[in-house]
Formats: C-alpha cells, structure tokens, sequence
C-alpha cells in the first residue's frame, strides 16, 4: 500500500522542555534571558537568581534583600530584566518606585547597585496612596538599550541610563483615576500590575489600562492615543476608533465617563512585535492582534 | 494639628458645641476620613493573611500604609475614639464616602459621621447582613493602635471630663488585655505556613506598626471566621458590657 497523506487540524500542545529546581520561596515576577543566550534571571519578591539555561538543578543568588527580621521588611522586588546588549548588567524595579541597576562584574551578590534611578516625589500630590501608586509594575529596556522605561500605576516613565534623578519622559496613562485612588484601593485595582513595551524603533511605547483600552505614546511627536480591545467596538480589518475618556463636567458624545469605566476589563499584557507595527493585547481571555493600517 | 495645608472647615457655626464632647464633633472629617483607611487597610491586611498564597507585595505596601497613616495620628494626637464613641450614633456605613477619601488633603469635605468604638456591637450585626468583606473592618477597628492609648492620656480636651472618661479607657484596655491568646492562633491554625512565615511577618508588622500589644484585639473577629466561633460569643457579651460603660461616662 502506497502511504497517502492524510490532512489533520493543526494540534497545539504544550509540554514542558526543562523544569529548574525550586530556588524561590516567594513569587517570581520577572524571567529574563540574558543577551549571551547562555543565561537568564529569575526574580522575586525578594531574591533574584541566575541561571545556565542547560543546567536545571543549579541557580546562582545574585540580589537577596531579605532582611534578617522580616518584621523590617517594607520594600519587595517587583521586575527584573537584563541590559539587551551588555550582559552583565541588569535592573530591577521595587514597591517603593526605585530602580536599581547592578553590574554582575562588581560583585558576586550584586547587592550594592551601579546605579540608583528614584524620582523626588512631587510633595504637593502627596496622599497615603503616594507610595503604592508609584510602585513598579514592569520594567523593559529600550532596544537600543540607551533607555528603559518603568511602569507605575498611572503612568509610564523613561529614564536615559545616564541620569539617575529623574525620568526624562513620563507619560499619563490615566490620570482622571487620581480622584478616585480610594476606590482603587477599596476593591484592590491599586494593586493591579500593568506591563509596558517598546515597538521595534523605540519610537513608541504602548501599555495597557481598564475598560479594555490600552495607550499608545509616540515619543517624538507626543501624540498618544487611547485604543480599545473588544468583540463589540471592532470587526477584523476595521480600524480601531481613539477612544476618549471624559474626566469631569460634561461629557461629549462618544466620550466615556470615569464612573463608567469597567474596571474588570483590564488590559495588563502588550507586547509589539520586534521589527513590525503589530501588536498583540491580551484582554481577559482573549488575545487580539492588531496590525498598522495598510493601504 | 492641621496638617498638610488642610483647609479647615468651620463647624463652629453649625454645630453645639456647648456640649462637653461636642467640641469633639468639630474635629475635621479628614480625620474621620483617615481612620475609615486605617479600618480598610487592617481588614485587607488580615484578608492577605488567611489566603492560601499571600501577597507579600500587596502586604507590604498595606502594611506602610497603614504605618503612614499611625505615624500621622500620632504626630496629630487625634483620636477617632474620643470623636466618635460618645456620640451613640449607629451608622449602617461604617465607610465614608471613598470619593470624600480621593479628593485631595487640600479639599476638605463633609464626612459622614462615622462611629469607630462605641458602637461596635451594632454595627457587627448589621454587617452580617451585607456581604462585603468590610465587616472585618468593625472588628479591625477595636484593634486601636497601641500608642491610641498613650494619646489619649495626651490629648488636651478641657471640655472633657478628662478623670472618668480615661477611667472607662483603662477599663476596655484591662478587659481586652486579659482574653486568652489562645484565640489568636485558633484564627492562623488554618493558614498554611508552609510557603512562608507570614505569622512572624504580620505579627511583626503590625508590632512595627506599634499593634502588636494589641494581638489579644484579634478575638473580635467576625461570625464568619468559623475558627474563633466559641470565642466570638463571649467576646460579644463583653463588648456589650464594654460599650455601656463607655455611653455612660
């Protein structure tokens, strides 16, 4: 009998490839693979380690700031990430809004940091939500490598590697949500962790907010818009309407208001592709793909 | 006392204050408003506690929150339960309004008038009712923060009759003191410790937030928490017996 060939559905099936030994005690938040393609870090709320990515049952602790007494504990890690090109260094971010930059050629446990990036706080907006507000939620280097930017719960940062003061770019994602912080608090959105991405050129850096909407910012132009993800506001090939949230006072006709924003509907994945303007926006349980307009 | 510019808001006019323990009323809601965050907070931090997979960034930026909020009062020397216990007003909503909370500390706004102390036994009931997980919240509020007590012996307040009021203090403090510690670890037997050691993390928190005098408090705890069930009971009764003595003084 002659073998003929038989068309099935595509089967989709996960399975692991290598599982590394248990080296955490709390959660892990952040996986990054070095540049060297040889090794990558793990981090989590209070350690991170490094590790081979062919030996499994072996990890280096490189940041451990876990105190002696745990009742002194008032800041955890909350991401981590390798330099894109240098693979000795790395950052990570905190609950306290700082980020540290470490150089593994300094020291085995990298404890004491290369540099320390940390804004002043603005004392005129200072509230009791001050402090979990500006903790980090996600961290990414540019692709150059010059910048990174940090994510906090109302807005998006970029810092030049160079200076360690200030950002020099912060972004507003939304901001009409510092009027209602205690609310956040109340049914726990405060704590919601939303990532951030660069597109291919670092031209523009996207993250996502509630209501299914997400942000782009082009950091040239300052042009930013205000998207959504769901079945109901697109159909395949139709390009996305900006969307408009109103604030306060009146709203005008297809504006949102605050009060009416699902906050359920969180969008807390985005990625852009490395080299196209595709994007991909993980709403719920669903994923979308959306693509520039061509024409 | 007002501090960070808070715009004070005059009560004088609308309010009695001939009344020995109106003068407290005058008092600005913010400070209403602040221990309505301190009782939210303490409800998130023992709700962090009972999951099977804490938090521990969520904890602990509770946990300074709530720290924040202690050091404040106590650079203040305001106490809501001066404020509020003699007033033997029961309000449903034990929470002010959270947009009052989100305003800006520059804007000052009517709070409602919100009972942290004295009326605890009613509240507790009433909260039954409501599945909102704020009904931890009455219980967290008689966990007053251990230096409450020295501010209160602190606090200027010539309208009061500053003799007998601080003796019916004593006594609730006495009486709480003494309740078994055993209860406390009947509410953590549940928990699981394995992932890791929360007990000493909360504990030691909330001692760093100057609470830890105030663990034996932790009997108060609701219906719902099957655990101390026997021991709510007689806690109640306690309370009861508690709060009369403080609506006659």
């Amino acid at each position: 009998q002659v073998p003929t060939l038989k068309p099935m559905d595509l089967m989709v099936e996960a399975s692991p490839r290598r599982t590394f030994a248990n080296a955490h005690t709390y959660h892990i938040n952040s996986i990054s693979v070095n540049s060297d393609y040889a090794t990558y870090l793990s981090a989590d709320d209070l350690r991170i380690n490094l590790w081979h990515l062919e030996v499994t049952n072996r990890s280096f602790n490189i940041v451990d700031i876990k105190p002696a007494n745990m009742e002194e504990l008032t800041e955890v890690i909350t991401a981590a990430e390798f330099h894109p090109h240098h693979c000795n260094v790395f950052v990570y971010s905190s609950s306290k809004g700082t980020i540290r930059l470490c150089d593994m050629r300094s020291s085995a446990l990298c404890d004491q940091h290369s540099k320390f990036f940390e804004e002043p706080e603005d004392p005129s907006s200072r509230s009791f939500f001050s402090e979990i507000i500006s903790s980090i939620s996600d961290v990414k280097f540019s692709h150059s490598g010059r910048y990174m930017m940090t994510r906090d719960y109302l807005s998006v940062k970029v810092w030049d590697l160079n200076m360690e003061n200030r950002p020099v770019e912060t972004y507003q994602v939304h901001e009409y949500l510092r009027s209602k912080l205690c609310s956040l608090y109340e049914n726990d959105c405060i704590f919601d962790k939303f990532e951030c991405c660069w597109n291919g050129s670092d031209s523009t850096i996207m993250t996502g907010s509630y209501n299914n909407f997400f942000r782009t910012f082009e950091r040239g132009s300052r042009r930013d818009a205000t998207l959504e993800a769901s079945r109901e506001s697109s159909k395949p090939r139709a390009v996305l309407k900006p969307r408009k949230v109103c604030a306060s006072g009146k709203r005008k006709k297809d504006e949102i208001s605050v009060d009416s924003l699902d906050f359920n509907k969180k969008i807390l994945h985005t990625a852009w592709h490395p080299t196209e303007n595709i994007i991909a926006v993980a709403a719920t349980n669903n994923l979308y793909l959306f693509q520039e307009k061509v024409n | 006392m007002f501090v960070r510019g808070l715009k004070r808001k005059c009560f004088d006019g609308e309010e009695d204050i001939e009344g020995t323990l109106a003068g407290i009323k005058a008092i600005p809601s913010y400070n209403l408003q602040r221990q309505s965050l301190l009782d939210m907070s303490l409800v998130k931090l023992q709700l962090c506690h009972m999951l099977v997979e804490p938090n521990l960034c969520r904890s602990v930026l509770i946990a300074n929150t709530v720290r924040q909020i202690q050091e404040e009062m106590t650079q203040d020397g305001t106490w809501q339960m001066i404020n509020t216990q003699s007033t033997g007003q029961a309000s449903l909503d034990r929470l002010v309004s959270t947009d009052i909370l989100c305003r800006s500390s520059r804007d000052s706004a009517e709070g409602k008038h919100v009972p942290a102390y004295g009326t605890f036994n009613k509240d507790f009931e009433s909260d039954q009712a409501q599945d909102r997980t704020e009904t931890m919240s009455t219980a967290s509020s008689v966990q007053a923060p251990r230096n409450l007590q020295s501010n209160v012996w602190e606090m200027e307040n010539p309208q009061e009759n500053k003799g007998n009021f601080q003796k019916s203090l004593d006594q609730i403090f006495e009486t709480l003191e003494n309740k078994s510690p055993n209860s406390v670890e009947d509410l953590f037997s549940e928990v699981d410790n394995s992932y890791y050691d929360l007990d000493t993390m909360l504990t030691g928190m909330m001692s760093n937030t100057k609470m830890g005098h105030c663990d034996s408090l932790e009997t108060f705890s609701p219906p719902t928490n099957t655990a101390s069930n026997s021991n709510c009971k007689s806690d109640l009764s306690d309370l009861d017996h508690i709060v009369e003595i403080l609506v006659e003084s």
